[in-house]
């Protein structure tokens, strides 16, 4: 345990050793601010919550949290350091697991920059703050998913470009999922179980609901299995690579 | 059970290329042992896998009794491992990287203090204890993963060409690190000067092309050149056993 704690400061206090972590953090509140106010007309739908900014949210971060897991293993590989960690008393499933964390903690602040928008609503009108507090629980998950696709890609590359359009691609697969356009693709050729089985892996179906402020079975289900899978999937990549 | 370090017959191969091909060796306590060869002769693969970095197609290296590949958390207890080209975290500062690779060698408190502070004097980083290590010179790099490698006063000590990118002045220093460590543990480093073997290895193993081809104190050695068992220079008795054979031996074939 003391191990993963080591490598999750060390992984957390990087990001804040570098600019990426504060051009990052403006960049989001930003864009969240832009998608609140001006593409989700927050103030002309007259309705005291934050639905506009979480509505586009996972759109944000299918963008913006693979530069955030893009660095975790990528750089490790080509800086060599990687020679180092594995040659440490630590395990595989210890560094991804500490690494992982340290960057859903920095989500977690970069999410918690945004609660003036949350004072805001609460001095327009009175949301109900239990809604939001789930919808930001329920983004810090879906980032968290996120953030294990991310680190796999990340595991797969010494190049963290790549790793970046990797899982910026495998984000796009399971947000767009759930939407008509693929869910209609996909019952012209497959039954309709096939399609309800595509659905249940897609990120939106999962996510408005928590946006509603429920916390269903279903979604937190599909929240500790995708991250335990990619986890696991980081590891072996990690593995894999590593034996050369 | 007296050497702390055995290579069994340790195999890699990557895709068609065989990298190291059935290397055996013994280190007790003690012992400096020196890693020749030419450039891809193997030297590093092999020590990737005696540190349990790179997992051996075949063949087996334990630290101390342990598996390396069965066992590797504990086996890397008493490791102690400077890869090939010293890689640090360049953005932490030496202080605070030696604490990380203190507390993942499960070191904390007073304990852990103690062995920085015995670290940074040994290999003399006291001067830049707060600077990042991305801005430092090769010198000082090599510096930290030397420092970084005895931090726990490991019995087994994996160096991948320590003096390499230092000064005169540095490499006498370190070398002299590595003699005063050696009583009780067992080391083993690579290096391209051919000087170092008389200056701190108590014995050297050549490798050429993935295999031993020489292994004995520096005497030996000498007696491996072409001077038919009369005593050679190291660097005539290092070309003469790794110029490809098949050229100068086989003109009959």
């Amino acid at each position: 345990m003391s191990r993963i704690m080591a490598i999750f400061q060390r992984e957390l206090s990087g990001y804040f050793n570098t600019p990426i972590a504060y051009v990052f953090l403006i960049i989001f509140v930003m864009l969240g601010g832009l998608f609140t106010f001006y593409i989700g007309n927050l103030y002309e739908r007259g309705v005291a919550d934050l639905v506009p900014y979480f509505t586009y949210l996972p759109w944000l971060f299918l963008i913006l949290v693979p530069a955030i897991s893009m660095r975790l293993w990528s750089e490790e590989r080509r800086s060599g350091t990687i020679e180092l960690l594995m040659t440490m008393p630590v395990s595989v499933w210890q560094a991804v697991i500490g690494k992982w964390l340290a960057s859903v903690a920095f989500v977690a602040v970069a999410l918690a920059c945004t609660i003036p928008l949350w004072l805001t609503v609460n001095y327009l009108g009175s949301p109900d703050n239990g809604v939001i507090a789930v919808s930001y629980l329920g983004a810090l998950a879906l980032a968290s998913v996120f953030l294990a696709i991310g680190s796999c890609m990340s595991a797969l590359t010494s190049n963290q470009v790549i790793a970046f359009v990797l899982a910026v691609s495998a984000g796009f697969v399971f947000v767009t999922s759930g939407t008509p356009v693929v869910l209609d693709a996909v019952r012209t050729v497959a039954p309709e179980a096939i399609a309800a089985g595509v659905a249940s892996l897609s990120v939106l179906t999962h996510y408005d609901g928590l946006t509603r402020g429920l916390i269903d079975v279903p979604a937190v289900v599909w929240v500790i299995s995708m991250t335990a899978f990619w986890l696991f999937a980081t590891t072996l990549a990690v593995e894999f690579k590593k034996a050369g | 059970m007296s050497a702390l370090l055995e290579l069994n017959n340790l195999v890699k191969r990557f895709q068609s290329f065989t990298a190291v091909n059935g290397i055996s060796l013994e280190v007790p306590a003690g012992e400096v042992l020196g890693f020749l060869g030419p450039n891809g002769a193997g030297k590093s693969t092999t020590m990737k896998m005696a540190a349990g970095f790179l997992t051996p197609d075949s063949g087996s290296a334990h630290i101390c009794g342990v598996d390396v590949a069965a066992q590797p958390e504990l086996a890397r207890q008493n490791l102690g491992y400077l890869p090939e080209g010293a890689p640090a975290y360049g953005e932490m500062s030496v202080a605070a990287f030696l604490k990380f690779c203190a507390r993942l060698r499960d070191l904390s408190g007073a304990e852990a203090r103690e062995a920085i502070a015995r670290a940074v004097d040994r290999t003399e980083l006291g001067g830049v204890l707060e600077q990042p290590i991305e801005t430092m010179s090769k010198g000082f790099k090599r510096r930290v993963g030397l420092a970084q490698a005895i931090l726990h006063e490991p019995k087994v000590l994996i160096l991948d060409e320590p003096t390499d990118g230092l000064d005169p002045n540095q490499k006498h220093h370190v070398r002299q690190l590595i003699r005063d460590m050696s009583s009780d543990r067992a080391i083993v480093i690579s290096t391209h000067i051919l000087e170092e073997v008389d200056a701190v290895c108590t014995r050297a193993v050549i490798i050429d092309r993935g295999t031993i081809v020489a292994d004995g104190t520096a005497a030996d050695l000498r007696k491996l050149g072409p001077g038919k068992g009369k005593a050679s220079s190291l660097e005539e008795a290092f070309r003469h056993v790794t110029v490809p054979v098949t050229m100068e031996e086989k003109p009959h074939v």
